[in-house]
């Protein structure tokens, strides 16, 4: 059984030390390639992953500490070995503090080199791994989080994906509790920035000066309040991505800051005068119709325009009618998980009353019915008397729990043609307590009964 | 292939490793001298392999008591081409004597068997295994050569089964 095909790379001045490492190095079953200076290991580097950098200290022009910094500041996928013909604790510690694995002086104990070698190796492999199954994750946790088999949701993912590889602004319109700040999250994660911050503002709940404030940062005295100096939400992304919730609400002076601060990339923070230069990715939201508002004056075009290179259209819950099973099976198993509940499913009435509602708070209502579900429901499925789907009727939103029972006996009556009896069951109580709630209620079968 | 001394060798060892490989004997044609490192006190493993490559027209293992090194490690145990026709090894410290302990004949004539095999391995184009028992598995001390086997792994053996025969057959 021979060795998996690690890379290294060695790099020396001198050819006889490159011939007989090379040669060593193919014996132990590596693949080995070899350098005659640091820039050429550069270039070499720069065409093709390597998985063991073995570079001499000692090299004219460009010494292998040089390009063991280069390697790191860089970020170059390699591990580093540095040797040496003479042995200095100072070297080494240099050497050490650049980020070498380890450091070797010539020539080299066979066994020493082997497990220096191996030792090394093992731990870019772990280190790549490591990096390997994090992505993965957050790959598949990513993508699973955005539920649905509806063509809408497909595309949704679509976008998401090919928007996450470049670097351009994106605008997600949706009603409310469509899910815009998981796609914003979604697109965060899949982009290159996912290794820096992600800040959210919630434009809508913060006045005008807070706002200014909350995306730029203050100077010290720069109002009334500000003690101290403080950095926006622009300096906080540091390359990360500023996620502006609800971009409809804010004021057309903060509209023209803000447009300002995505053609400069600078920001000047409040009562302050230095402009500070700014790496961040803008996604934006709303639950407006961003053209709408430009065309009333109320959104200022140009800013639109800036925002609006990608758009993504989150569709409401009541236009993708077929994801809400999945959803709501989605948030039964998070919620009952959470809670340390049994519950295994949703029995057939409640799937029905679930896809029939027209869900005006989209994915996030049908959340809080389930997480309640899951609260006041008996195991192991969820009934129609666990949710508290209320239907606004006449115009009126009459919320009473009294209303809610009236409505949804109703419903369950009609769903069985008013066989008392097996809508009592469905209801989960005795006949008895269903007659004397058809009494108070007063209800009364249609002439000629249907299923609803 | 053939087995050859390289400078002053016992002759009965050789004969022995010839026994038990199957290798034939052939005549010495080098003086380890142009190899010797004043500097290093040793002989330059990488130079006895070009000479064996210019006074052997074929196939030929070199055995030695000079201590091999090649620039960059302390010793070398042996080195050969990979894949090529020639190949060398040394029994310097394969010797009980080099570690302060008294002679072992025996023990010496088994580590220098794992040696050739090791190195005519290399040659026939083999890298190191990971099988601890394996001839191929690496050595860098007197002890690792100590404790693998005398033969190839299956793995190794049908490696070597896959190579065309060419000149080379032990």
């Amino acid at each position: 059984m021979s060795q998996e095909k690690l890379s290294i790379l060695v790099v020396d001045d001198e050819q006889v030390v490159r011939d007989s490492l090379v040669h060593w190095f193919t014996e132990e079953g590596y693949e080995v390639e070899a350098c005659g200076s640091a820039p050429n290991a550069l270039s070499r580097l720069a065409s093709r992953e390597v998985d063991l950098v073995i570079a001499d200290i000692r090299m004219p022009g460009m010494d292998g500490i040089e390009l063991l910094e280069k390697i790191k500041s860089e970020q170059l996928d390699t591990s580093v070995i540095m040797m040496t013909g003479y042995a200095s604790v100072e070297t080494a510690v240099r050497a050490l503090k650049h980020g070498a694995f380890d450091y070797i002086t010539k020539p080299f104990d066979p066994d020493d080199l082997s497990v220096v070698v191996r030792n090394a190796l093992e731990q870019h492999k772990l280190k790549r791994e490591n990096r390997m199954l994090r992505q993965q994750l957050v790959e598949n946790h990513t993508l699973t989080e955005l539920i649905g088999q509806s063509e809408a949701m497909h595309h949704v993912r679509q976008q998401i994906e090919t928007v996450a590889a470049v670097d351009s602004t994106v605008l997600i319109e949706g009603e409310s509790g469509t899910g815009k700040e998981l796609v914003a999250r979604a697109i965060h994660r899949l982009s290159p920035r996912r290794y820096n911050p992600m800040v959210v503002v919630h434009c809508g709940a913060l006045t005008e000066t807070l706002i200014e404030s909350e995306l730029f940062g203050h100077e010290k005295g720069a109002f009334t309040g500000a003690q101290y100096r403080k950095k926006g939400k622009f300096e906080a992304a540091m390359g990360g991505t500023v996620f502006l919730d609800e971009i409809a609400d804010i004021s057309l002076k903060t509209q023209t800051d803000l447009l300002r601060v995505l053609q400069e990339r600078e920001i000047v923070r409040v009562g302050g005068t230095q402009p500070i230069h700014v790496d961040f990715r803008v996604i934006a939201a709303t639950n407006h119709n961003l053209a709408e508002l430009v065309k009333e004056g109320r959104f200022r075009s140009d800013l639109y325009y800036r925002l609006n290179v990608f758009t993504i259209h989150l569709p409401a819950l009541r236009e993708r009618h077929g994801d809400v099973p999945l959803l709501a099976t989605h948030f039964l198993d998070k919620y009952s998980a959470q809670m340390n509940r049994k519950f295994t499913g949703l029995d057939r009435a409640a799937v029905d009353l679930l896809v029939s509602h027209h869900w005006p708070g989209n994915v996030r209502e049908l959340e809080n019915i389930i997480e309640r579900a899951v609260v006041v429901g008996r195991e192991p499925l969820v009934r129609v008397q666990d949710l508290a789907i209320a239907k606004p009727q006449d115009g009126t939103d009459d919320l009473t729990i009294e209303t809610i029972e009236r409505r949804h006996i109703i419903r369950v009556l009609e769903d069985f043609t008013w066989n008392q009896t097996q809508a009592a069951k469905a209801l989960g109580i005795d006949r008895v307590t269903l007659y004397h709630k058809i009494r108070r209620y007063n209800l009364k079968p249609p002439a000629k009964a249907t299923r609803a | 292939m053939i087995l050859v001394p390289i400078g002053d060798f016992p002759e009965a060892l050789l004969a022995e490793l010839s026994r038990r490989t199957k290798i034939p004997l052939g005549p010495a044609r080098i003086d380890p001298a142009v190899a010797w490192n004043p500097a290093r006190g040793q002989y330059d493993s990488t130079r006895l392999l070009a000479e064996l490559k210019a006074h052997y027209p074929g196939p030929v293992i070199g055995a030695t008591v000079c201590d091999l090194f090649i620039p960059v490690l302390t010793f070398v145990f042996g080195e050969a081409e990979m894949p090529g026709r020639s190949a060398i090894f040394s029994i310097h410290r394969l010797r009980e004597e080099f570690y302060g302990l008294p002679p072992d004949p025996a023990l010496l004539a088994s580590r220098a068997v794992r040696e050739l095999w090791h190195e005519l391995g290399h040659l026939r184009g083999l890298a190191h295994c990971r099988d601890a028992a394996c001839v191929m598995s690496p050595a860098h001390s007197v002890e690792q050569v100590d404790t693998k086997g005398e033969s190839y792994c299956p793995v190794c053996l049908e490696r070597l089964a896959g190579e065309q025969p060419s000149a080379l057959s032990f």
